[in-house]
């Protein structure tokens, strides 16, 4: 079967509206659906006609070589490019163009490789950034201080602490961001994302650089997540293992393509995956 | 007391209220620099066009006057009205509102991810174009600003103090004004970015940009807002000036006198701002008071970047500016 034809598939079988997993876990209908994008940086082709699916709760994996465009197609959804061929389609409609930041008002959080935390602030203040997007009062309700405007902050408030104690970060509330070692900063970085109460979480390399026991910590967070809130999430990751362990569904990159879809059992015995990490000769 | 000590004070007093003048230029700096990487040098030439425009809306001037008589052979110059200084001044604060979109929009969002130096070139062609652009609209003459602000010696200040030491203090009603407004500005401006959204908003847009986008926050939207405030302090400094000393080019100058301000302060600190300018305002007047006379006087000119310079060669991050440690 060609990768079309599965995709095809693939998308028919889409149309139910979901099962329930092993674990009891209930995965939805699709809530976002790449269709053959196409990205390039001047002659570079980053993306190459790739489709796939993210299903209403489920946590899906794209995985693949360095360099195989994995952390280009997560730009793509959260809107820092633009590819050049292909739609994007969420929660049934087609995304027009959006910036960045209106990605994230559709309910779409996101972390970063090299983590992107606001270093001068607080622990809190970072994951206070997270619901800038739920707080309407405007500056002069904000001014005086009262009714409306409290009662906001007071309950994002209390839904930040929520987040907080969740990932295990009370110790830190109060320090300076970028006085944190590494794997708290990834943590941290979770949590801010966590609080704007995504629909889609997408984690570029959550467990890069961790020792074993904060792979094991992060890898927690993710289940709990995906478990308690709900959250959809798609992540990239290197090590196999983890992604093996977390994830529902698997996408396979290589240079740019497609070369695998599906449980990480099949992806696991897919000849093309097989190739691509062993290194046989492309022709 | 001996007199010494009391002239000694009188001029500290009047150090602290000039610092914090300065202080408010400096502020101005900052959260453009803060919010966008941009040392806008047009921050001077801001605080001469508000200055200029509350000016020409207060006396009702028809705007661009000479441009629209050379061109349709018409004789128009004012509108025919008097308003009083708060209507003026809201009207212009409005005007700079204007301006900070067009600039984020016709400049500076065309230009995101441009190196430092590039946007600095930008900021001097924007104050050169400002420039011409108020000698444009409200013509190039020397203007008198009253906004309605209390002028002249404070006498309660005068006979008290004669009372209790036998010397009066010379404070000027517009000096004493001058602090309060700065001073409730500043520190209005300090509230904002600590407790509100929108502060919290702009602080994390001066942290890392990426990062904003990715929890919502709309840059541009940002940047029109800091160069409103901006625009906004520049009008209270041009206000201030405007009113002591009329409004002309010169004005413009004050913004080079933030500049040691910032070198003391750091260009990331608001804290360090109004530290600054208190020292180099307070540093600079007893500096002129002791040792001026041994040296010719005249030391005002030169004492505040002599100071910063020093102060470069010890602590180039200034007072409070954030210290770059990187982890290798």
């Amino acid at each position: 079967m060609s990768l079309a034809e599965q995709y095809v598939m693939d998308t028919e079988m889409d149309r139910s509206e979901g099962h329930i997993t092993e674990d009891g876990r209930k995965i939805g209908a699709v809530m976002m659906e790449m269709r053959n994008i196409t990205l390039k940086f001047g002659g570079v082709v980053a993306i190459k006609d790739i489709s796939f699916d993210i299903r209403q709760g489920e946590i899906r994996a794209i995985i693949g070589p360095n360099g195989a465009g994995k952390s280009s197609m997560l730009n793509v959804i959260s809107g820092f490019y633009h590819p050049q061929e292909g739609e994007v389609w969420y929660n049934g409609s087609r995304r027009a163009p959006m910036r960045p930041y209106q990605v994230a008002r559709q309910g779409i959080a996101r972390t970063f490789q090299n983590i992107a935390l606001f270093e001068g602030m607080t622990v809190l203040d970072n994951v206070m950034t997270g619901r800038l997007n739920f707080m309407k009062t405007n500056l002069f309700q904000q001014a005086f201080w009262r009714g409306k405007a409290e009662r906001e902050e007071v309950h994002n408030r209390e839904f930040v602490e929520k987040i907080i104690d969740f990932l295990e970060i009370q110790a830190i509330r109060k320090t300076p961001v970028s006085r944190l070692p590494y794997g708290l900063k990834k943590r941290v970085e979770l949590a801010r994302a966590l609080a704007a109460e995504p629909h889609l979480l997408l984690l570029d390399e959550p467990m890069a650089g961790m020792n074993v026991e904060e792979k094991e910590d992060m890898s927690r967070f993710i289940l709990n997540a995906n478990d308690e809130f709900g959250t959809t999430i798609a992540l990239i990751e290197h090590d196999m293992g983890v992604v093996m362990d977390l994830s529902d569904r698997v996408v396979v990159m290589d240079y740019g393509k497609k070369i695998g879809d599906g449980t990480p059992d099949e992806v696991r015995n897919n000849q093309a995956v097989i190739d691509a990490y062993l290194g046989v000769a492309h022709d | 007391m001996p007199d010494q000590l009391l002239y000694a004070m009188e001029v500290l007093l009047n150090g602290l209220m000039a610092g914090v003048l300065y202080a408010l230029v400096a502020l101005g700096f900052v959260l453009i620099y803060k919010a966008s990487g941009i040392f806008n040098y047009a921050q001077g030439v801001m605080a001469l066009f508000a200055a200029m425009t509350l000016v020409g809306i207060m006396e009702g001037q028809v705007p661009f006057a000479h441009l629209i008589n050379a061109a349709f052979g018409t004789d128009l110059h004012v509108f025919g009205w008097q308003l009083s200084g708060l209507i003026g001044i809201l009207l212009t604060a409005v005007v700079m509102v204007v301006m900070a979109w067009a600039v984020n929009h016709l400049i500076f969002r065309h230009l995101v991810n441009q190196e430092p130096i590039i946007l600095f070139m930008a900021t001097i062609g924007l104050a050169y174009f400002m420039e011409g652009l108020g000698d444009l609209m409200w013509g190039a003459d020397i203007k008198k600003l009253d906004v309605g602000l209390p002028q002249g010696i404070n006498g309660w200040i005068d006979t008290t103090t004669f009372d209790a030491f036998g010397y009066g203090f010379f404070i000027d009603n517009l000096d004493i004004w001058a602090t309060v407004i700065a001073a409730i500005l500043v520190i209005a401006l300090m509230i904002f970015s600590q407790y509100s959204k929108q502060g919290r908003a702009l602080r994390a847009v001066a942290d890392d940009h990426q990062a904003a986008l990715s929890v919502g926050i709309s840059l541009n939207f940002i940047w029109v807002l800091v160069w409103s405030i901006a625009g906004f302090v520049a009008l209270v400094a041009g206000i201030m000036w405007g009113t002591k000393s009329g409004v002309q080019f010169s004005l413009s100058l004050i913004a080079l006198k933030a500049l040691p301000v910032l070198m003391l302060g750091g260009f990331t600190s608001i804290p360090g701002a109004i530290v600054g300018g208190l020292i180099i305002g307070v540093g600079e007047k007893l500096f002129e008071f002791a040792i001026g006379p041994m040296v010719g006087g005249a030391t005002e000119n030169w004492f505040a970047y002599v100071l910063a310079l020093v102060f470069l060669v010890f602590r180039p991050q200034g007072l409070f500016g954030e210290r770059l440690i990187e982890r290798v």
